[in-house]
């Protein structure tokens, strides 16, 4: 996917986040999500890895091999962060801390499954932390391109693949849409310019309610 | 003035704590990414040429960073990890049948080592519930929820790696190379510290003990990191 593309979806998300929550980002599109959030709003970031409170990437030569985050790079840490084992980290998962995660997705379902974690017999990168953030973050959202490499929807009736959690997602953001999981099933709320209502209802499997006013972001 | 009790001192020398690392055995190691794995008893397991390992920690690492240089050399016969994927010699000699890798989830995984490491048997978790995390575990309902029992996991060898220990094996640990380490030095039958600084015991503020040294047996100094970090 392009940086811009990256980038919009990035953006987008950031809009979720406001002032005062616990957020955990995940690798890949969702740790750009910081570089959105406008200076007035302060949040705390968690890091499975340990640290409630991570700041921006460490300038070049001041990196310190003791501070990362849970992609392995570098970070800084802000006023009030704090450090702790792995089973406290997940403590405050478990206990519902975390307001909002952000995750990638391989498959999401209309009712908000998740697969992320595996595709048997091709990638098994394991689920790392993403059962528990995704059971039990308060917020979900899903950051991914619409469509597979095949063209194929990964916004889908039934996941086909192993789940990471049942009914876990509430916001789906891609490449050319914004969607909301509600009791009524799947919304689309917003599509990103230049894709129109149909294009998103043309590359989704799942049944796609349309909100009333469908907002494009440009 | 307070003595400080000095009859046991646990610092050694390399060697004689690879004595305790064999062929076969079960070795849970701390760090996250390789972030807070001991290199210099990685270095020297790999050395002395340890195989058939049971390994048991959160990932494995890089191809040649943590943990991850002895899956990358096939001394591993098992993983107990939460992830893989920063490894892609784990997936592959997965694939090709060398390696068993059995997944927790992190959270369960971190859970089953500290119940281990406290004498618990195991512990009751909702998470992984409705997923294939649950099969072949057996569930326990306490006030009509419902939980996966977990079992709690103990190694043959534990090691760590901390900032400072004392004579004592008390140690401290560094920021987010904490991680796993506390519970994986608890859950050893024997537990051995790789650590930046050693101090004669009284000289660690007792506050500030992560591990108490009741649960570490050797301490051996580092030689410092001796692969590049992804991010170098």
């Amino acid at each position: 996917m392009a940086v811009d593309v990256r980038n919009r979806i990035a953006k987008r998300a950031a809009k979720e986040i406001h002032d005062g929550l616990i957020v955990n980002l995940g690798i890949g599109i969702p740790t750009l999500v910081a570089d959105h959030i406008p200076q007035d709003i302060h949040v705390l970031f968690h890091a499975e890895n340990g640290v409630l409170g991570t700041g921006p990437s460490p300038d070049p030569g001041k990196e310190d091999p003791a501070l990362c985050n849970a992609g392995g790079f570098p970070i800084t840490t802000v006023m009030g962060a704090s450090y702790f084992d792995s089973a406290t980290a997940f403590g405050m998962i478990r206990k519902g801390y975390i307001d909002i995660t952000i995750l990638g997705a391989l498959e999401v379902s209309e009712k908000g499954d998740l697969a992320n974690w595996i595709v048997p017999g091709k990638r098994v990168p394991g689920m790392g932390g993403a059962m528990e953030l995704a059971q039990k973050a308060k917020k979900v959202i899903v950051l991914m391109n619409h469509v597979n490499k095949q063209g194929e929807s990964k916004i889908l009736k039934t996941c086909t693949l192993p789940l990471t959690a049942r009914q876990s997602v509430d916001v789906i953001i891609t490449d050319m849409a914004v969607m909301e999981v509600t009791e009524e099933g799947l919304v689309l709320k917003e599509v990103m310019a230049p894709y129109t209502v149909d294009d998103v209802l043309r590359n989704t499997e799942a049944t796609l309610k349309i909100h009333a006013a469908v907002n494009t972001i440009e | 003035m307070k003595q400080a009790i000095t009859k046991k001192n646990k610092i050694v020398t390399m060697e004689e704590a690879l004595e305790h690392i064999s062929d076969g055995c079960t070795l849970m190691y701390g760090g996250f990414g390789g972030v807070g794995t001991p290199p210099t008893l990685v270095q020297g397991i790999l050395a002395k040429g340890v195989k058939e390992l049971t390994l048991i920690g959160n990932d494995t690492g890089f191809p040649d960073i943590g943990i991850g240089r002895l899956v990358t050399a096939e001394r591993a016969k098992k993983v107990i990890a939460s992830h893989i994927g920063s490894n892609p010699n784990a997936g592959r000699l997965m694939t090709e049948g060398k390696l068993q890798v059995e997944f927790s989830p992190q959270g369960t995984l971190a859970e089953r080592i500290r119940a281990g490491g406290v004498g618990l048997g195991g512990i009751f978790v909702d998470v992984g519930i409705g997923t294939i995390a649950e099969d072949g575990k057996d569930k326990m309902v306490i006030d009509g929820k419902e939980f996966l029992v977990e079992t709690a996991l103990t190694s043959e060898v534990s090691i760590v790696y901390a900032k400072k220990a004392d004579s004592l094996g008390n140690l401290v640990y560094d920021k987010t190379a904490c991680n796993f380490n506390p519970l994986v030095a608890m859950a050893g039958a024997f537990t051995i510290a790789e650590v930046e600084e050693i101090v004669p015991a009284g000289e660690l503020d007792p506050e500030c003990i992560a591990t108490p040294g009741i649960y570490v047996d050797m301490v051996i100094p580092t030689k410092g990191v001796n692969w590049k970090w992804a991010w170098q």
